[in-house]
């Protein structure tokens, strides 16, 4: 018998008189013990999902058809009572931002005991003992201290290990997991990752993982649904799914992703065009239909499509599953060869950044500093993408802002064609030398102007930068612009909110092309966007760059992205560089440890690729008080290969390998020559 | 906050002895008859007409006090009179219009009002944060649409409209409810409450202090009621409520437990500001009522350029404004755990 039934279930919410369908039509079983994975864009309904079940819409969200049945028991029909006695008991939930769903005025302790106490009247005594052991489940070190702690005082990482502590507390049957790892690191995720297995292993709970991250559903469950606009697209076993796909939308979603398997990184995105309809603006027929390639008119938006059985439990919402030929690669292609590199454009030379903080109620204090960017040397040459990767702390972020003089740096020199500008902020540099450092930053939708039309925008750059002889002129090249980013002319009299999050990233990227750029800095210019999205932008951004000649700073915390468009990489760690070189090079042995473990912490998409997996003990230490030596050797696995206590105490060198690769790290050459590929190619699939 | 007191001081100083003021003060001191040479004459007897600077540097006490001709008079009229008479010194002068020590009047006035306020305070914070918590805890509803309604009315009427309707309604002989009850044999007094307060001070009873608290606290408390509405409707929107809902917790324990404490961040700050800002309501409360506190003093000695004391309440209004900003900032730490003094 299922544990979790949802049988056509329909969710709207009302908004000012209008009715918004959030979810439509919409089934899924779990039975006890499995995993269930669910998948989709942002609106496409998931979290709504995931809130359906728990029966918590909020006042303007209403069930409008079908049904939720959890242990053969109508969840609507429930009094608040009895929903109570389910709600955290037998139906627990995680959610995507630890910090946020923790109470932050209360002690960890405390909001970990409420749980049994308030289902099984457990005293409190009891209670704590049960959080306590329930801690050492999720591998919390120092359980005692964590009791006692304040949210705020525990890193994100164990924030997350916290709230599915809490989860667990009184065992329930079913664990819905919103987006758990989205807001954390590539390495604390696999730490999680690894958790969520074992447990599930140990209590055999049953699970609902929503991710919008395949290669995450492939690491965790047995079974997926796809959704996309409201609906289930696509569902059935991982394994059917990933290596048969049977709807042009998972399909789409699949090529639209990096790769970071060597074989398929050479292979260029396929953008799904065009975006998700709203919810109120949904086509007659096939959600899909206006954006997939397989579209037939009159046939496809004639009537609802249903859900048809492939193979069951296999199942797709398409009505030409058995017509297309699933195997066909679109004619998108290889990758066109980059332009060779050219002259050295910037050069920065022993570049430290230090911030001071901390200044308490009576005043500031000779605080604490934290060491954004330590000691960075290296040169970026005409013409080439050069990608900065790291976690979150590494400091990229800094190292973008000192580039574009957002920042000063503390010492060192940052030379653009030889002269020094490490020193200028932004509004004292001379306006050539802003024109030429131009920068696209996370968010598109803070960085526009929301009272000021987006062509208007575009053609205030080119007034800064005195661009164009007249006004005429500059309208004219800002209509050029729109057209370079694939935005319809008439977008130049829109506003900013009009737009979708893609479209805005657009006008961001005209913008800092607007000056006639030699240099962007792209500071995680598409991790806010969904990834059909991502991947039109991506390959936008990499076409603009072919064709101008740009040099592109890319900075991303997405292995697989970067390993797909750039040309030389650098890894960073608590503010030092510990590798850099050509990406074939970085990407492939010898590996500084750090990037070792970090690929092999990246969830692959691909069916049957082989990855060796590490999983890092700890968090990022901070950066007010750097670990001596060696940044990483804290949370390195390979330390004990290291003789005596080199890594506690001295900083590595550089060890050069060719073609300008560089390892800082004690480790033997002999050892990091001898090292083995962390992921093997894939053995089959589309 | 010694730099704060020091410049209003200078200034109260320097209004309250604008030469006309000086010469109004002769008169009601000595005889109002008086003739403007006699004015001069008795100014200069009791040492008012040298410079304003020495004079504001005796009162502070770092310049040695003037004295008579025949060595009596001024500040410190003891034997043997210390060389330094000021504030510093711990001497706040005399009152003209109260005939006494200020230090001893002060004492009275403030103990007075401080008994009023803690009345007021004990009314008024317990009520607001109901009436917001209430209103804010499912926003949008009946429950809270009717209690903000009550909130914005009361703080809209200001202390002197509100005061005297009240003691038109339940204090008043001829009008109200008063005479109805009165009639009915429901009460044995000639009115509910009592209009003047003159007798709280010395005996305070439910009967004399009762209006004057609900003027100043109806007053101040709509505006704390919309702040923790606000602040509690906020909280209530916030994943971690979520998280405690679908923990499975009854509303009443989300309520307490989880969306009480942040939500009182913010109005704690509030009420903190409320103590100064009462003031003002304090001033016309306690004239309207003729109670003898802090704001009623303040009036008198305004009234009649009551040097001294004037100086003495200004210093009083600065280290209360500072100091209750202090405790507020101790608070917000204390309630608010992210905050934390290393």
């Amino acid at each position: 018998m299922p544990l979790l039934e949802i049988e056509n279930l329909s969710i709207s919410f009302q908004t000012r008189g209008l009715t918004i369908p959030a979810v439509t039509d919409f089934s899924l079983t779990i039975m006890p013990g499995e995993a269930m994975g669910l998948v989709g864009e942002s609106g496409c309904g998931k979290s709504t999902v995931a809130l359906g079940i728990m029966q918590d819409l909020g006042p303007a969200g209403r069930v409008t058809a079908g049904r939720v049945r959890f242990d053969a028991r109508d969840l609507a029909a429930l009094s608040p009572r009895d929903l109570r006695a389910i709600r955290g008991r037998e139906i627990a939930m995680v959610y995507q931002e630890p910090m946020a769903s923790l109470n932050p005025a209360m002690r960890v302790g405390a909001q970990l005991a409420e749980v049994p106490m308030t289902h099984e009247g457990t005293s409190r005594r009891e209670a704590l003992a049960r959080a306590r052991a329930m801690l050492a489940d999720v591998h919390l070190p120092d359980p005692d201290r964590i009791l006692r702690a304040y949210p705020h005082e525990l890193s994100g990482g164990q924030q997350q290990r916290i709230v599915i502590a809490m989860a667990l507390m009184s065992n329930p049957s079913l664990l819905i997991l919103d987006e758990p790892t989205t807001a954390l690191d590539v390495t604390v995720e696999a730490g999680i990752v690894d958790l969520l297995r074992e447990l599930r292993r140990k209590h055999g709970t049953a699970m609902l993982f929503i991710s919008h991250n395949l290669g995450l559903i492939r690491d965790t469950c047995d079974r997926l649904c796809v959704m996309y606009a409201g609906e289930a697209v696509e569902t059935g076993t991982v394994a059917e799914v990933f290596t048969a796909m049977r709807h042009p939308y998972t399909q789409g979603l699949f090529r639209a992703i990096p790769r970071l398997a060597a074989r398929r990184a050479t292979e260029a995105l396929v953008p799904i065009p065009g975006n998700a309809p709203l919810p109120q603006e949904r086509p007659p027929g096939c959600n899909f239909g206006p954006r997939c390639p397989h579209v037939v008119p009159r046939r496809c938006d004639a009537q609802k499509i249903p859900m048809l059985p492939v193979a069951p439990p296999h199942a797709s919402r398409c009505i030409r599953w058995d017509e297309i030929d699933w195997s066909a690669r679109p004619p998108a292609g290889e990758i066109q060869p980059h332009a060779p590199s050219g002259e050295t454009i910037l050069r920065i030379e022993d570049l430290r950044k230090y911030y001071e903080t901390g200044s308490g109620l009576f005043g500031p204090r000779a605080g604490a500093i934290v060491k954004a960017n330590e000691s960075l040397t290296f040169t970026v040459r005409q013409g080439e993408t050069l990608a900065i990767v790291g976690e979150s702390g590494c400091g990229k972020s800094t190292l973008a802002k000192l580039l574009v003089g957002l920042e000063t740096a503390t010492s060192g020199r940052i030379l653009l064609d030889g002269h020094e500008v490490q020193h200028l902020p932004v509004e004292a540099r001379p306006r050539a030398v802003v024109a030429d450092l131009q920068m696209i930053f996370q968010n598109p939708a803070d960085t526009l102007n929301p009272a000021i039309s987006v062509g208007r925008q575009i053609t205030r750059a080119l007034e800064v930068f005195r661009q164009g002889a007249s006004d005429a002129d500059r309208r004219a090249r800002t209509l050029d612009l729109l057209d370079l980013v694939q935005l319809p002319r008439a977008f130049a009299a829109r506003l900013p909110r009009q737009l979708s999050g893609g479209q805005k990233q657009r006008v961001g990227i005209a913008r800092a092309f607007a000056s006639g750029a030699r240099i962007v800095v792209a500071d995680e210019p598409v991790s806010a966007l969904d990834v059909s999205v991502q991947a039109a932008v991506t390959k936008l951004l990499t076409d603009m760059q072919r064709e101008t000649g740009t040099t592109l700073i890319f900075i991303s915390h997405d292995l697989a992205l970067v390993r797909h468009l750039a040309d030389r990489v650098m890894v960073m760690y608590l503010g030092h560089i510990v590798e850099i070189g050509p990406a074939e090079a970085v990407f492939s042995p010898p590996f500084h440890p750090y990037t070792e473990a970090l690929l092999s912490a990246v969830p692959l998409p691909d069916p049957g690729a082989g990855q060796r997996r590490i999983v890092l003990e700890g968090d990022i230490p901070s950066a007010t008080h750097p670990p001596p030596g060696c940044p990483f050797h804290t949370r390195c696995h390979r330390k004990a290969q290291v003789p005596g206590t080199l890594c506690e105490t001295v900083l590595p060198p550089m060890q050069r390998f060719e073609n300008g690769h560089a390892i800082c790290c004690h480790l033997d050459r002999g050892i990091l020559e001898g090292m083995a590929p962390v992921i093997a190619e894939p053995s089959s699939g589309q | 906050m010694a730099l704060a007191a020091l410049a209003l001081t200078v200034i109260v100083f320097a209004l309250t002895n604008l030469q006309p003021n000086l010469e109004k003060l002769a008169r009601t001191q000595a005889s109002t008859r008086m003739s403007d040479a006699e004015v001069a004459s008795w100014l200069a007897r009791n040492g008012y007409d040298r410079p304003m600077l020495i004079r504001y540097s005796e009162w502070l006490g770092v310049v040695p006090a003037w004295r008579g001709e025949d060595g009596t008079g001024g500040r410190c009229n003891t034997d043997p009179a210390p060389r330094f008479c000021g504030v510093l010194q711990g001497n706040w002068g005399w009152s003209t219009r109260f005939q006494g020590e200020v230090s001893a009047i002060l004492g009275d006035r403030l103990a007075a009002t401080g008994r009023l306020m803690f009345w007021v305070m004990l009314v008024m914070i317990p009520a607001a944060l109901t009436l917001g918590i209430l209103a804010g805890m499912r926003e949008g509803s009946r429950i809270d649409r009717a209690l903000s309604t009550v909130a914005i009315t009361t703080t809209a009427t200001p202390e002197y409209v509100s005061g005297v309707l009240l003691i038109a309604l339940l204090a008043s002989t001829q009008a109200g409810l008063s005479p109805l009850l009165t009639d009915l044999g429901l009460i044995d007094r000639p009115t509910l409450f009592l209009g003047n307060a003159r007798s709280a001070a010395t005996e305070p009873t439910f009967w004399n202090l009762a209006l004057p608290v609900a003027t100043i606290a109806l007053a101040g408390m709509g505006y704390i009621a919309r702040m923790t509405r606000a602040s509690m409707a906020e909280v209530m929107a916030q994943p971690y409520i979520r998280t405690a809902r679908l923990k499975g917790l009854p509303f009443r324990d989300i309520v307490l437990r989880h969306a009480l404490r942040n939500a009182l961040i913010a109005p704690f700050t509030v009420i903190m500001l409320q103590f100064p800002w009462l003031l003002n309501g304090v001033v016309i409360t306690e004239v309207l009522f003729s109670y003898p506190g802090f704001g009623w003093t303040l009036v008198e000695a305004a009234g009649n350029n009551d040097i001294d004391l004037l100086l003495a309440c200004s210093v009083v209004a600065v280290v209360l404004v500072l100091a209750t900003q202090l405790i507020s900032d101790l608070g917000y730490v204390w309630l608010n755990p992210r905050i934390r003094v290393r």
